[in-house]
């Protein structure tokens, strides 16, 4: 099963590594991890996907927690999120076949960022699920070479707690939130 | 101030009064400006003897130890040291030069990435490269070492930050830590599930572990026991956590522990896990580990809930702080029918102990241990190495107790005992302090014996001489059809060795020697060294095989006399 963490981590050198170091000391394989700036100059937010089940999930969150730069974990599995991925697909095209990749790539909303004699690029955006749907139907045309950047992800609404204190540990159950401290 | 003196002034404000070290290029500046200080620099002849010492000071004090030494090779040869720190949540501070900033990640001489190198054995660590940084790094590293879980934490200081100039402002330099909350506590829910257990448990057994005594929680745990009437099995760390002599302590659990508390476990139906981490050293085959029992798990780490062994009520947060506010709650039960049944467990164990039988004019390591313990009357700090000696101690010193046991468990690290004694005794100066070691972990160290004596140190060791790895031979002779590869070791005199480091020195090989050497040695002023030959090919029982059912021990074999005999 795949689960989601957002973990927001103090923007310094080196914590990136401490994460991933992380996973790979307790066992666990990442499936994607997406890191960058967010509102606040000394706060990096990651996006980490990991296929674990739900024994794994807690162990993965109480882990991250015992690291020093890391403010605050939200396993947003299973919550009204919004997940975004963004992939470029670089398509080898003729003339013949270049208006079909085009419609395609048009009815999956991508959009055509380059166009050179023999190939097209589509920059899509949107879940997983809408990119693979994409990737499938270009593929027999011969996909040159693709980019995805990894999911990144947002629980929907005002549930964002970012700006609120880390709730307590006894607040665990009704927060959704197993090892908050 | 430079860098350096600010090094000194922050140890100073942490009330360090002692650092273990070993000075070296990228950290001279460091010890040049030790002049200046009142700290008390051990030279020790290893940087790993360092951080066993360090660790050895905080287990035997409960105070964050420091070790210091150089960048390069003076940092890796750390590793082993804060690794074993790490295992067993022991607060250790260590300080390594580096070289300077403006030369990292050039392959510069004695440049190794020890904050790389560390990340996964230390708490946490830091880089520091620039002198304003100092000052708040220490504290922030003494703060993580010894809160919450405690842990090594490690500083690499460039040379240029010890060497540039900054203010000292030790009131300014805060810590600045937004993602570290180490103290939490368990919600009311909680406290009433685990009393719910314990109120209808039939045949509890608490668990008793390492958190005790870091959390400094003896006395609850025994009112609790006491007050609920529950028997106590104790693990390898947690020895000392309840006297020994107390009638509710079982004794040892796990892999070498004794049979009826391995059994006892198995035919409980509530264990109360109180600071420790369900080693796999202690549960065997998990799959048939405490099939009976509701579990309650007291841990200061959450990370430590349903790790090993998935429990019924997690109590997370301080261990004293937690059971103070349940035992006030905890009441009396009878358990008759517990209590002789763990009884019955015991069966002839006793009488099948190598105490208990007539001498046949072999010295046994158990017979040396046991006669330490009854002339020390209980009440040494016994550091011990790994191994069996390691085992024996823990089945025939009876530790009355906290912090009187300083062994490497998790990692269980050879070579830890001497150095760490060397830490023990600087910590508690006026305690009598006992190495117990083997013969190969002894040789392992055996330089900081010029430490020890440099120190005018007044540790007493018991180096148990059988010729053997021995713990090694015993897997080889169980499970490895008596393939004795690699483990007959040869050593030296171990007396010309004291006497050329100028320790006293005694080679015992009779049983009915052990006692006035024993007596010899606590009456010198001064180091001693004694040299116990003892049965070579002897075992330690009972014995649960890795991963097996603890059910499935391996007994003392009865007689052992004959079994020793036919070896």
């Amino acid at each position: 099963m795949f689960n989601t963490f957002v973990v927001h981590v103090e923007n310094k050198p080196g914590v990136l590594t401490r994460v991933a170091s992380l996973f790979r000391r307790r066992g666990f394989n990442i499936d994607s991890l997406t890191v960058g700036r967010t509102e606040k100059p000394d706060v990096s937010r990651m996006t980490i996907v990991v296929d674990t089940d739900s024994f794994g999930a807690k162990r993965i969150e109480a882990n991250l927690y015992k690291l020093v730069n890391v403010l605050r974990v939200e396993n947003i599995s299973g919550m009204p999120t919004i997940m975004r991925d963004l992939a470029m697909v670089k398509v080898a095209c003729t003339p013949e076949s270049r208006p079909h990749i085009l419609a395609l790539a048009s009815v999956f909303r991508g959009r055509v960022v380059d166009v050179a004699p023999d190939s097209i690029t589509v920059e899509i955006t949107g879940t997983e699920d809408k990119i693979d749907g994409l990737l499938e139907v270009v593929r027999p045309y011969g996909v040159l070479e693709m980019v995805r950047t990894g999911v990144v992800a947002m629980k929907r609404g005002m549930q964002n707690a970012q700006n609120a204190a880390p709730p307590d540990y006894h607040l665990a159950e009704e927060t959704g939130v197993s090892y908050s401290v | 101030m430079t860098g350096a003196e600010i090094i000194w002034k922050s140890l100073e404000h942490e009330g360090v009064t002692t650092v273990f070290g070993y000075p070296g290029g990228a950290i001279l500046p460091t010890y040049d400006a030790l002049k200046s200080s009142s700290i008390h620099h051990v030279l020790v002849r290893h940087e790993q003897g360092a951080t066993h010492m360090a660790d050895g000071y905080a287990r035997a004090s409960g105070k964050v130890g420091v070790a210091i030494a150089t960048s390069g090779p003076g940092a890796t040869n750390m590793v082993t040291g804060i690794a074993t720190a790490m295992m067993d949540s022991s607060p250790i501070v260590c300080i390594t030069g580096q070289v300077g900033s403006k030369l990292i990640g050039s392959d510069a001489f004695q440049e190794t990435d020890i904050t790389g190198v560390t990340l996964p054995v230390t708490k946490h660590n830091y880089l520091v490269t620039h002198p304003s940084e100092i000052a708040r790094t220490i504290r922030e590293a003494f703060y993580i070492a010894k809160s919450g879980r405690p842990g090594p934490v490690l500083i690499d200081v460039t040379k240029d930050a010890q060497q540039g100039l900054c203010e000292f402002e030790w009131d300014a330099a805060r810590p600045q830590l937004p993602g570290y909350r180490p103290d939490l506590s368990p919600s009311l829910d909680e406290f009433e599930d685990a009393l719910e257990l314990i109120h209808n448990a039939k045949r509890p057994l608490i668990l008793a572990g390492h958190g005790i005594m870091i959390s400094g929680a003896m006395r609850e745990v025994l009112e609790l026991a006491e007050r609920g009437n529950i028997p106590v099995a104790v693990t390898l760390l947690g020895i000392g956590s309840l006297p020994a002599s107390h009638p509710l302590n079982l004794g040892m659990m796990g892999m070498h522990g004794e049979a009826w508390v391995n059994h006892a476990i198995q035919e409980a139906d509530l264990l109360i896990a109180l600071g420790m981490r369900f080693d796999d050293r202690v549960t065997g085959n998990l799959a048939s580990y405490a099939q009976n029992a509701k579990k309650i798990h007291v841990e200061i780490d959450p990370a430590e809930i349903n790790k090993i062994v998935k429990v019924d009520v997690a109590l997370v947060g301080d261990l004293a702080c937690v059971l103070r506010d349940l035992l006030p709650r905890v009441e009396y039960r009878a358990r008759e029918d517990w209590f002789s049944l763990i009884h019955e467990y015991k069966g002839d164990a006793a009488v099948r102990d190598i105490q208990n039988l007539p001498d046949n004019g072999h010295l046994y390591a158990a017979h040396v241990i046991n006669d330490i313990w009854r002339e020390t009357q209980g009440r040494a700090v016994v550091v011990t190495d790994v191994g069996q000696h390691q085992m024996w101690e823990a089945q025939y010193y009876k530790h009355e107790g906290p912090r009187s046991l300083i062994t490497s468990g998790g990692l269980g690290t050879m070579g830890f005992a001497l150095p760490a004694a060397i830490g023990a005794k600087m910590a508690k100066p006026g305690a009598e302090v006992w190495v117990v070691v083997g013969d190969g972990g002894f040789q392992m160290t055996m330089p900081e014996l010029a430490t020890m004596v440099q120190e005018k140190l007044d540790v007493k060791i018991a180096i148990i001489n059988n010729g053997f790895l021995g713990m090694v031979r015993q897997w080889q002779e169980f499970f490895y059809d008596k393939n004795y590869q690699s483990t007959p070791l040869l050593s030296p005199d171990f007396c010309k060795i004291a006497d050329a480091y100028g320790v006293l020195s005694e080679a015992v090989s009779r049983r009915e020697d052990v006692v006035s050497a024993v007596g010899t040695a606590r009456h010198h002023l001064g180091p001693v060294l004694l040299d116990f030959h003892v049965e070579q090919e002897d075992s330690v029982y009972p014995m649960v095989p890795a991963g097996a059912d603890l059910r499935g021990m391996i007994l003392r074999p009865s007689p052992i006399v004959e079994t020793a005999q036919d070896a």
